[in-house]
């Protein structure tokens, strides 16, 4: 495309409405208007100005505002839709999602995991209308940065009259012998106001505040870099959870740690509020709304592994560091950090039964079943023998055949069978809590419950995030560009003496009340015209005498 | 010290009363406005709020002292205090514009708030584990200060409609307008409504089945007008309800909504009886001195200064306490997605207001729709959608 010269000179590309280096209007459109469109300083933007080729229109599409607020009130609205009903990462643990929702909310709940919106911050749409404004961010923000940047360098000081007399804020005046003096006066205050002015033949350009204008393009940066970093996740190795639950007084490998990690479980407490011991003032409310937590605490020893990893070597341990982990203060080691997050107390761990002879009742010895780890044989001596053919630690019955539902020892169930001098070939005995079933009916010995054992139990996450500077740094600098774009003005006054007359404009980005009232004390007691406000209302109701301060400053502007 | 922490929030209270009551003399007062400076009236007005702004700062001190952690851990204590960041965003934002209608109707709506915010149990409780960080402070304090900022573009916004909207022709805006006001007039039901019951010491106990089918108990501030499912009341010589409610509904919250509009709409029936006028109508000659591209400006400055703050506070704040405390920096708890949405509406805002249709009128009701979302974000998902920050 053939560039634009201007008649001062100034080379333009293609589509500029505003030379960027006078400011004289470059299109009839413009020419005609009252008031130049100063938005990105009236350059040439490639989305208004190429639209072709599919290239153009994806770039004018993506660079667009309008879709741009579109793609953030969509997000918006589906992003509140997901909160309708809890997400399913919030629904109790071990619950069929499809029976839940139906089941609690009806009709509507089964319409929420039919559109999937139990998931919906996953679902492939949720993440393109997220992409799609990551991609705007970037290509709105070079459409206008470039040529924004541009026009700014390139401004002259001595701008064309058809350009100062477009600005909302605007004045002239006759030329006179004092003006050189005024000049002078109106520079001193100008840069007691930290304007920075540049003179040129008689002419004067004060500014200030450019860098806010960088302001939108710098948190579209950390944005994106955040965007990235939350991408990054999906990188293998940048981010581990997984969690374990580890009894008192018990070693566990640290999952995702490749076995290099292990933590000892000392002791785990829920601790309570008692007014007591943590003062009258919480009395009240521990009366009217009973018990309170007051920490969740594990004991903690951390360890490293340190022998050679040879196949049927013993593992051999190294004390690292004792923590305890409580909600807030995470056990942190080698970029993981375990997180107390869940817990059981007393939880079944061992069990006792005596062998005993139905008839007679005598006992021939005690044997203890460690729930979590049962050893099969338990030798009583004298020909006693006890063998644990069938362990159910969570029983349940599935359509009449034992089995059990978890792991976890929520309801022991024993095969035993139970061998006596008298009885070598062994008697079966199928023992459960409250149960001692005998199979045959003509068993002389049975296992008699005689005690348990329990110990609380604490359930750890254990996480790891290399992502997490990434995101840092995005967050920085989002509140870096945010703040220098939101905290500052971009002010500028331009004073050109050309062909006897002086002219007087004015421009800021934003907070034009602020511009008045500053220029009203840069202006004051000159002997130049106070600056017209083009957007000013026509003089308001009439009938009212007292009018707002600056409404009434406007008045003496405009009389 | 409890006590006398409470007194301070009284004293803070009626200052505000007090600011307001100047606020509207300085509105009437003739000729003085245009000097510069809002007058006699409007300076005692702006040092009423002052004064009362510095009151509840002392009651909140000596309420944490008291309580051994900052008051802001319950929705009694966060709200009262966001009914102070809101005087105090208030007070900036007069600092720098001087314009008294901003206070007449930012303290009644602080007034309003810190009344919402009494009608929760206001005794003090111990921390629970998971807010025991000084992140509680950090946090919940830049949240509230730029969510109370954002609020007072939402008040400057009521301002431009009260002036802007032509109250002899029927428009969508006047309807509107009228329906905002309504719902305020509601919340003033709710208050009236609670405090009548609670000062009897009204209570009406039920025995009842819950959505697990569980047996459970609850009690109800105000007479039931509904009542739980399979709800038997326990409590004798108490209103019967007039009917249960299904196991999802929790009835007793339902019952007090009932109950607030049910106030609230009789109250505003008196209002428009007594007045034979809408009460858009009523209000609007206190708009008569403004000027609307400033109001304009003053709505869209607090949106500039709230929203970097908000950002800080609601989501990056947020987001390293989460990942400390619940090992996850964003998890899309309720809150977090409505703290989300609210950052987008407001970046939907600005990204508006660089084109030319969205300045003035489109403007101000944008930031009375983003002050419905703050509320709903503040009370709504506290009380009614379960998550973690569902404590009090």
């Amino acid at each position: 495309m053939e560039k634009i010269k201007c008649e001062c000179g100034h080379v333009n590309p293609h589509g500029t409405v505003l030379c960027g280096s006078c400011g004289r209007t470059l299109t009839e459109e413009a020419t005609k208007q009252t008031m130049v469109d100063m938005r990105y300083e009236g350059s040439a933007r490639r989305s208004q100005t190429y639209k072709r080729t599919f290239i153009d229109k994806t770039w004018s599409f993506f660079s667009s505002v309008k879709v741009g607020v579109w793609l953030i009130i969509t997000t918006l609205i589906v992003s509140a839709l997901g909160t309708v009903f809890p997400q399913e990462a919030y629904i109790p643990p071990g619950v069929i999602p499809e029976q839940f929702y139906s089941d609690q909310y009806g009709i509507l709940g089964e319409l929420f995991v039919f559109f999937d919106f139990h998931r919906l911050y996953e679902q492939w749409w949720y993440l393109v209308l997220i992409a799609s404004i990551g991609i705007s961010l970037v290509i709105a923000s070079l459409d206008r940065f470039v040529p924004l940047y541009r026009a700014l360098k390139t401004q002259r000081i001595d701008r064309h009259e058809g350009f100062l007399k477009r600005q909302r804020l605007y004045a002239k005046t006759e030329a006179s012998p004092q003006d050189e003096v005024t000049l002078q006066t109106v520079k001193t205050r100008l840069q007691a106001r930290r304007y920075r002015v540049t003179e040129k033949d008689g002419s004067l350009l004060a500014e200030k505040g450019r860098f806010t204008r960088w302001g939108p393009y710098v948190n579209h940066i950390g944005l994106i870099i955040f965007l990235l970093g939350a991408m990054l996740r999906f990188v293998p190795g940048m981010y581990v959870d997984t969690g374990l639950f580890i009894r008192e007084g018990e070693t566990k490998a640290v999952p995702g740690t490749d076995g290099q990690y292990y933590i000892e479980n000392l002791d785990f407490s829920v601790e309570m509020y008692d007014a007591r011991v943590d003062g009258e003032q919480f009395a009240t409310a521990l009366e009217n709304q009973g018990a309170i937590v007051k920490q969740f605490r594990t004991e903690a020893v951390l360890y490293e592994r340190v022998d050679e990893r040879l196949p049927g070597q013993e593992v051999e341990l190294e004390k690292v560091k004792e923590h305890d982990i409580i909600v807030n203060e995470p056990l942190q080691f080698d970029g993981f950090s375990a997180y107390q997050v869940d817990y059981r107390l007393d939880e079944l761990q061992r069990m006792n039964f005596q062998l005993e002879s139905i008839e007679t009742g005598e006992s021939f010895g005690e044997i203890e079943v460690n729930l979590n780890n049962p050893e099969t044989n338990y030798d009583l001596g004298n020909g006693y023998m006890v063998e644990l053919v069938n362990y159910y630690p969570d029983f349940e019955l599935e359509d009449g055949v034992p089995s059990t539902k978890t792991s976890s020892p929520n309801n022991p169930a024993f095969v035993f069978r139970m061998v006596a001098p008298d009885k070598e070939a062994g008697e079966i005995s199928f023992v459960a809590i409250q149960q001692n079933l005998d199979p045959t009916g003509e068993n002389e010995y049975k296992m008699t419950f005689s005690g348990i054992d329990t110990t609380d139990v604490t359930g750890l996450t254990i996480r790891k995030d290399r992502t997490l500077w990434v995101l840092g740094i995005g967050g920085i600098i989002f509140m870096v560009g945010v703040i220098q774009g939101a905290y500052w003005n971009h002010r500028r006054l331009w004073i050109v003496r050309k062909d006897g007359v002086v002219h007087v404009a004015a421009h800021t980005n934003k907070n034009w009340f602020g511009l008045k009232r500053e220029i009203d004390g840069l202006l004051e007691n000159v002997p130049w015209p106070p600056l017209e406000d083009k957007n000013a209302p026509p003089s308001e109701e009439k009938s009212s005498t007292s009018m707002e301060n600056t409404n009434s400053r406007n008045r003496n502007e405009e009389g | 010290m409890a006590e006398f922490s409470s007194n301070l929030l009284l004293a803070a209270f009626i200052l505000y009363l007090f600011g307001t009551i100047f606020f509207a003399g300085s509105i009437r007062q003739k000729n003085v406005n245009t000097k510069k400076g809002p007058g006699r009236a409007g300076k005692i007005g702006f040092l009423m709020g002052l004064i009362g702004f510095l009151s509840q700062l002392g009651y909140f001190v000596t309420r944490w002292l008291a309580a051994g952690h900052a008051p802001v851990s319950n929705l009694f204590e966060f709200i009262t205090f966001f009914g102070m960041v809101l005087v105090g965003a208030f007070l900036i934002m007069y600092s720098m514009y001087k314009n008294a209608v901003l206070g007449l109707f930012a303290l009644p709506i602080a007034l309003i708030i810190i009344g919402y915010a009494s009608m929760f149990p206001t005794e003090i409780q111990p921390l629970v584990p998971s807010l025991k960080s000084y992140w509680l402070y950090v946090h919940v304090t830049t949240t509230a200060a730029g969510q109370a900022l954002l609020s007072i573009s939402f008040i400057a916004g009521v301002i431009y409609l009260l002036k802007d909207v032509d109250q002899s022709v029927k428009s969508r805006s006047r309807t509107w307008l009228e329906i905002l006001l309504y719902l305020i007039v509601v919340v003033l039901g709710f208050i009236m409504v609670v405090t009548t019951f609670s000062v009897q010491g009204y209570e009406a106990k039920f025995q009842y089945v819950d959505e697990l089918g569980a047996e459970a108990e609850t009690t109800y501030p105000l007479p039931a007008l509904v009542g739980p499912n399979e709800g038997v009341l326990e409590t004798a010589n108490v209103m019967e309800p007039l009917m249960l409610m299904p196991d999802i509904v929790n009835a007793s919250r339902l019952n007090t909504v009932i109950w607030s509009f049910l106030v609230g709409t009789v109250l505003y029936a008196v209002i428009r009886l007594l007045i034979r006028r809408r009460v858009s109508q009523l209000l609007k000659p206190l708009t008569k001195q403004v000027n609307l591209d400033l109001v304009d400006e003053i709505s869209y400055r607090s949106v500039l200064i709230g929203f970097p703050v908000f950002t800080l506070g609601a989501l990056i704040f947020a987001m390293i306490w989460a990942q400390e405390a619940w090992s996850r920096f964003w998890g899309w708890d309720p809150k977090e997605v409505w703290a989300l949405i609210t950052w987008l509406f407001y970046a939907a805002y600005l990204h508006l207001r660089l084109s030319k249709g969205w300045h003035g009128k489109p403007s101000a009701w944008l930031a009375v729709v983003g002050f419905a979302i703050i509320i709903f974000n503040l009370i709504f998902i506290n009380l009614v959608i379960a998550g973690l920050h569902s404590y009090a």
